[in-house]
């Protein structure tokens, strides 16, 4: 199910917040009712997690992580390293890594098994990527864009690319992945999309320009329609109730 | 993106052929090619008005006597409605308009609108670029109300129907009008009275009225330029405006042409004599255009005197036309050689002519020297002066001690054939000036037919003097078989090549070829 929401007016909200199936990173300085948003619909299950990197606000950007782990940029301080592997899941492995291209998020798209780079990334930082991570790694580029990280979202069930790929590109990219993979747009238009939208197994959120139709594209390429355990009590009640009247 | 797959396919590298995409439109959801905004273009207009805070209804002052439009802040364009003119100056009114608003004009066309609806649209198509490089095309109508409002020269003319700014006053103090008629001719050929709002003939000479000052002005200048005038203008105050310093005049042009004419004989007082290298006193005028040429008959020798000059020493003619006595001319013998003078071939020969009236009945004879025996054979007649027999009262002439001869030939005459063939029409007819006639000044009517008829003949006689007029074919000329044009003696009478002859129909459509009078306005525009 997608959620619609502004980080303090701005719907660019993929920038100030990482969802992953493990944990949920926020940035700090928000209003409650965006934390409030998030912890109805996660606190359960992943803990999520405010915080800052470098000092900035910008943790969606500057982090890339999956369940396995968190790629942290040179400039995190220690005070946030060390809050961020107190407050994590002891099984994320927290690593922070010497790279000149330091915002990660815009560099790194990845799910639990796969990660695409930056076509310009170090040696060392992929081997580091596909070791803390456990992914197999790409260097690609989407739509002729080298910001990999920014132009699409990926989640285990799909991913969502920038609406300018091609179709050879698409087809490409989808066997790379292993996933369906849709070009499509988010926050009315918005070609960047991942910074208008946060997507995990059974979760997404997006900024609140987004049309209802990008919504419901969203839910479609990334499976979310039939995930909620009401649907599944809902389809188990209608063959329960088979000869009522 | 496309910048360095260009590069790649430059440099020779396999590319991969790219098909789009399609997206679904972000707010309803059809397929669509992916574009900068995302959105198809049927949602992106509902989105975006491009034409918002532009002008859509502009007002056009038009004034209905004279369909011309306003320009601010004072000048009057004359536009056709429908027109590719009219719809320049419609869209000048929305440029700055569009400039401000950063849209870019790209078509306009007119919507048809009755004629008395008052109203002229405008389909005009804009482009402006939207959302980050997307360039959306609209294109939307524009109203133009007319609204009606007498332009400044038409409401004057309307208030005071004969007013006039400028009036020019022409006069020429002798006895004849040969110079009008002459003058009538170029005026029209070159249409310098287009601009005149009344013509009208006056005792001596003509009156022009215009409604500018700069119009007068013009014509004065170019009156100078074909005959040597002496002119000076005034001005006489009409109304004052005192706030804003306007003050409305009168201005009047008063020009005098010389009173020296062609054919004329003059006696030069010293001071000019002195001027032209002191040519003999008697001279003759050959030719007057805005400097008057005068040729010794006796020496063939010439000088050109122009107007500054001549009004200088204004001397006036000792003979004129009017005095032209006829001559039969007995003997002829050259003395010179042939000797051409501004164009005109003269000879110089020792002649024995007598006046026709003495002619059989007593045995005066006149030896004379004169320059046209290029011309002259035994048995012609000539025109000439007869100073023997002539009482002038001419200051110069007395004071002068040397020789004065007894005759002064001046052209041929043929006056003899001309009888012989009793008023023939003409294959060539003159248009003429719409002129009031003042009806309290008497008019001669013969003496006035005997002018123009005299006027006429000097045209078919000099062709020099038809070089700057407009002639046109008379369409009722039947050239009759019985009479042949060459006489007896084999000597054509002179008449007008039908070369010179400008054909009615390749006019304007407005003449009347029947109709020799018509408006000063319309047809002086023509150009030969």
């Amino acid at each position: 199910m997608a959620t619609r929401l502004q980080f303090e007016n701005n719907c660019d909200i993929g920038v100030f917040s990482k969802l992953t199936n493990a944990y949920c990173m926020v940035a700090i300085g928000g209003s409650e009712s965006f934390y409030s948003v998030f912890e109805s619909e996660l606190s359960g299950v992943i803990p999520v997690v405010k915080t800052s990197i470098a000092g900035t606000r910008i943790v969606g950007r500057l982090c890339a992580g999956n369940k396995n782990g968190l790629l942290l940029p040179h400039t995190t301080t220690d005070q946030e390293l060390q809050h961020l592997r107190n407050s994590l899941p002891d099984q994320v492995v927290v690593q922070r890594i010497e790279e000149k291209l330091s915002a990660l998020g815009n560099c790194i798209a990845c799910n639990d098994h796969v990660a695409l780079t930056h076509t310009d990334l170090d040696r060392e930082t992929e081997e580091i990527i596909a070791d803390v991570l456990g992914v197999e790694v790409f260097r690609q580029t989407i739509a002729g864009n080298i910001l990999v990280g920014s132009f699409c979202s990926l989640s285990n069930r799909g991913g969502l690319v920038h609406p300018h790929t091609s179709i050879e590109d698409l087809d490409e990219l989808s066997t790379l992945l292993q996933v369906p993979l849709v070009a499509g747009t988010v926050n009315r238009g918005s070609e960047v999309i991942a910074a208008g939208m946060i997507v995990n197994d059974w979760t997404a959120f997006c900024g609140s320009d987004t049309t209802a139709t990008e919504l419901s594209v969203i839910e479609s390429v990334f499976k979310l329609r039939d995930s909620q355990p009401s649907v599944i009590v809902d389809e188990m009640r209608k063959s329960l109730i088979d000869s009522y009247v | 993106m496309s910048g360095i797959l260009g590069m790649a396919q430059d440099a020779g590298m396999f590319m991969v052929h790219q098909t789009i995409g399609s997206v679904l439109c972000c707010k309803c959801g059809i397929r669509m090619q992916p574009n900068a905004a995302n959105m198809c273009v049927k949602c992106l207009r509902s989105e975006v008005d491009i034409t918002e805070g532009l002008l859509k209804r502009l007002v056009l002052v038009h004034c209905p006597e004279c369909e011309s439009y306003l320009q601010p802040p004072r000048t009057w364009v004359k536009l056709q409605l429908e027109s590719k003119e009219l719809l320049t100056f419609c869209l000048k009114k929305l440029q700055k308009n569009m400039n401000i608003n950063k849209v870019k004009l790209v078509n306009a066309e007119f919507i048809w609108t009755e004629p008395h609806s008052k109203r002229v649209k405008v389909k005009v198509s804009v482009q402006k670029e939207v959302y980050n490089g997307a360039i959306l095309e609209q294109s939307y109508l524009v109203e133009y109300v007319q609204q009606d409002h007498m332009c400044e020269s038409c409401s004057r003319v309307a208030a005071n129907p004969d007013q006039w700014v400028a009036a020019v006053q022409l006069r020429q103090h002798v006895s004849h009008r040969r110079t009008f008629y002459y003058l009538e001719q170029l005026i029209l050929r070159h249409g310098a009275a287009a601009r005149a709002v009344r013509i009208k003939q006056m005792d001596h000479g003509i009156d022009f009225y215009f409604s500018n000052r700069s119009h007068g002005n013009k014509f004065v200048e170019f009156i100078g330029k074909v005959a040597p005038v002496k002119s000076r203008s005034d001005k006489q105050l009409v109304s004052h405006d005192s706030k804003s310093n306007n003050y409305n005049y009168k201005y009047t042009f008063s020009v005098e042409i010389s009173p020296i004419c062609r054919e004329d004989l003059i006696c030069l007082p010293p001071k000019a004599a002195a001027i032209l290298g002191n040519i003999g006193p008697i001279v003759v005028c050959t030719k007057v255009t805005n400097s008057i040429a005068l040729l010794d008959p006796l020496t063939l020798k010439f000088g050109f005197l122009d107007a500054e000059q001549y009004w200088r020493t204004s001397f006036k003619s000792l003979l004129t036309s009017r005095q032209l006595v006829e001559y039969i001319v007995f003997d002829i013998e050259p003395v010179s050689s042939e000797i051409t003078v501004g164009g005109t071939k003269y000879v110089l020969a020792d002649a024995q002519v007598a006046r026709v009236s003495d002619f059989g009945s007593n045995d005066t004879q006149f030896s004379i020297r004169t320059h046209l025996g290029h011309l002259l054979k035994p048995g012609d007649h000539a025109l000439g002066y007869d100073l023997y027999g002539a009482n002038t009262n001419d200051m110069e002439l007395d004071r002068y001690k040397g020789y004065i001869p007894e005759v002064v030939l001046i052209k041929k005459s043929y006056e003899e054939k001309r009888q012989k063939k009793r008023a023939k029409a003409r294959s060539w007819k003159l248009k003429s000036l719409n002129m009031e006639v003042d009806d309290k000044i008497k008019v001669d009517e013969d003496k006035r037919d005997a002018e123009y008829e005299h006027f006429l003949k000097d045209l078919e006689e000099n062709p020099e003097l038809r070089f700057n007029i407009s002639l046109y074919q008379n369409k009722d000329y039947q050239p009759s078989e019985v009479a042949s044009v060459t006489e007896d003696d084999g000597e054509p009478i002179p008449s007008v090549p039908d070369d010179e002859l400008l054909a009615a129909n390749l006019l304007a459509a407005e003449f009347d070829d029947l109709d020799l009078i018509e408006d000063g306005d319309g047809e002086d525009n023509m150009a030969e």
